[in-house]
């Protein structure tokens, strides 16, 4: 089985994120990039179907150079290839325009799983799985917490619901994201680091993917950012020592505000 | 006035309430067209009308339900296209932001997700980045879709014509790709859904265990709340991780929320900033979850918590 897990670098949780005020997005120099936490899990999957199945697994991301870091960590995980969509003419694309350039890259290469983790931590939108299923045309199975494909064309998830889960089926090939805790992910050996470092990763720019430079990055993309604000600082509230009646203060104020 | 499409969350009939935000939403927008997929119209026409749906588009076909997530953005394509409405409105849910996802596309249109507010001229305010940041976004090209977060608009009644009319979609071999073959409901008792809640009361690593959660647990029945947890709480094992407030949980924005021996770290900081209101109990008065309370106790939560469920109890009674 062919499995491409589509994996993006994002800033660290714990650093300060900034929005550039000429480009209005996310500034990205100004932090330290990490694989985004949920495509770990992604990557995870992806090579447990491949040991299951004899399949191989390549890793793809879109992003600026340093992105290679994100691709050199899943390699080290085990993935066999990877792929790099690299150009500055992809800067400041919006879902839509990243979802092209997703899809354009993916298309004939004939992988029968292509599989994301459920959202990006800096984004957070959650919609490219959906949207680059809705681009090549095959089966949307996303939010699964159980994914059973044996690599005979079939595959089964769990998808995560309000009330539980539905159980979905399709055929291969499909487009997964996975959500946190379906699995658990390996560390990078120094064996497997090693071996990254030898491990092919081609770079293909919009043009080796014959994408128009005008579908995609900052002037292609269909909604702006008007204008942006750090967000006003809350009012500093009261802040009380419990003497034995805190949750009596509490109620006093939960009726003050009318919520009982 | 411009037609604006609202797509209806409901179980099998029964409007839930995010569905009427986002019709009171849709009347300071233009003139809401509430769109209905799926069986129980009988039941929540009455509701839709009440909340000012002035025509209700009904596709009651097992197809658009039995399937993953595109036929649903391919009967809201097919409206876009037959209407041109000024903008399309989803709840912001998981499955909300994937139609919007893929309807987006099949339009041509720019989406934007997690509103927090629409103005009248279709720009939305996001908070994003763990909330330190507030954003003023716009579609610029296509019919706007726009999906908005629970809890962002108070529903309010006016009553509108809600004329019914029968919508059917020939829907394309991609879109019936990913079939259920069967719901697995996960039993939940009677509290109300997380992301939807009004009120939510959560606990974190100072409940200490699994049992520390009756406290919280009772705590959010006496509101009628829904139960949320920090990652550290999830992660220990104490709390199942669907109920995890945070970056890669669940993001909440209620009327009020009360935090209850959560630290306040980044991760769950993220999840939660937009509560309206946050109360906070916790026994270290460094925590930095005490920056985002309105009113907070420094204390033992197990002291603290129980006095709270009690005396909302008798000022209820």
């Amino acid at each position: 089985m062919k499995i491409v897990v589509c994996v993006k670098q994002v800033p660290d949780t714990w650093s300060e994120k900034k929005l550039d005020p000429t480009t209005k997005t996310l500034d990205r120099d100004s932090v330290d990039g990490v694989m985004n936490e949920l495509d770990e899990y992604a990557v995870e999957e992806a090579l447990k179907i491949a040991e299951a199945t004899s399949g191989e697994v390549t890793v793809l991301s879109m992003g600026p150079a340093q992105s290679t870091e994100t691709i050199r960590k899943a390699l080290s995980m085990g993935a066999d290839a990877g792929i790099h969509i690299l150009d500055d003419g992809l800067a400041g694309s919006d879902a839509i325009a990243t979802s092209l350039a997703i899809s354009k890259v993916l298309e004939g290469r004939g992988a029968d799983l292509i599989i994301f983790g459920s959202e990006s931590t800096d984004a957070r939108m959650s919609v490219i799985p959906a949207m680059v299923a809705e681009r090549l045309g095959v089966a949307q199975l996303t939010f699964a917490n159980k994914v059973e494909a044996p690599g005979d064309g079939s595959v089964k998830i769990h998808r995560l619901t309000d009330y539980g889960y539905d159980v979905v089926e399709a055929s291969t090939p499909a487009v997964i994201s996975v959500v946190e805790k379906i699995n658990e992910p390996r560390y990078p050996s120094f064996k497997g680091i090693m071996a990254a470092k030898k491990k092919p990763v081609e770079t293909i720019t919009l043009a080796d993917a014959g994408i128009e430079a005008a579908t995609v990055g900052l002037g292609a993309a269909w909604s702006e950012v008007a204008e942006f604000a750090a967000a006003p600082a809350r009012a500093a509230g009261t802040i009380v020592t419990d003497e034995g009646n805190g949750g009596v203060k509490i109620a006093d104020y939960l009726s003050e505000q009318k919520f009982i | 006035m411009a037609e604006i499409l609202v797509l209806v969350d409901h179980v099998d009939g029964s409007v839930k309430k995010t569905a009427l935000e986002l019709l009171t939403l849709a009347r300071s927008l233009g003139e809401p067209s509430a769109v209905f997929v799926g069986g129980g119209i009988d039941s929540a026409a009455a509701t839709l009308a009440e909340y000012g749906a002035v025509n209700i588009y009904v596709a009651d076909d097992a197809a658009l339900t039995g399937h993953v997530v595109a036929p649903k953005a391919e009967l809201l394509a097919q409206l876009v296209a037959e209407k041109s409405p000024a903008a399309v409105l989803i709840t912001s849910s998981a499955e909300g932001k994937e139609i919007a996802g893929r309807l987006a596309v099949k339009a041509g249109s720019g989406v934007i997700t997690d509103a927090v507010a629409v103005s009248a001229d279709l720009v939305a305010t996001q908070s994003i980045f763990g909330g330190s940041t507030i954003v003023q976004s716009k579609v610029t090209t296509g019919t706007p879709v726009i999906t908005v977060r629970p809890n962002s608009t108070a529903p309010e009644a006016a009553p509108a014509a809600g004329a019914r009319s029968d919508v059917s979609v020939a829907l394309s071999p991609v879109a019936t790709a990913a079939k259920i073959v069967d719901r697995v409901e996960e039993a939940k008792g009677a509290r109300p859904e997380l992301s939807e809640a009004a009120v939510v009361v959560s606990g974190g690593r100072g409940v200490g265990g699994p049992e520390g959660f009756e406290v919280i647990e009772k705590l959010a029945d006496s509101l009628g709340a829904a139960v949320g947890a920090s990652r550290a709480a999830t992660d220990a094992g104490w709390y199942p991780h669907q109920y995890q407030v945070g970056q890669t949980g669940k993001t909440v924005s209620p009327q009020l929320y009360i935090a209850n021996g959560i630290s306040g770290a980044i991760q769950h900081r993220a999840g939660m900033q937009t509560s309206k209101t946050i109360i906070v109990v916790n026994k270290d008065p460094e925590a930095p979850i005490f920056e985002l309370a309105d009113y907070g106790v420094v204390g033992d939560l197990f002291e603290v918590v129980p006095q709270l469920t009690d005396e909302i109890g008798k000022r209820k009674a």
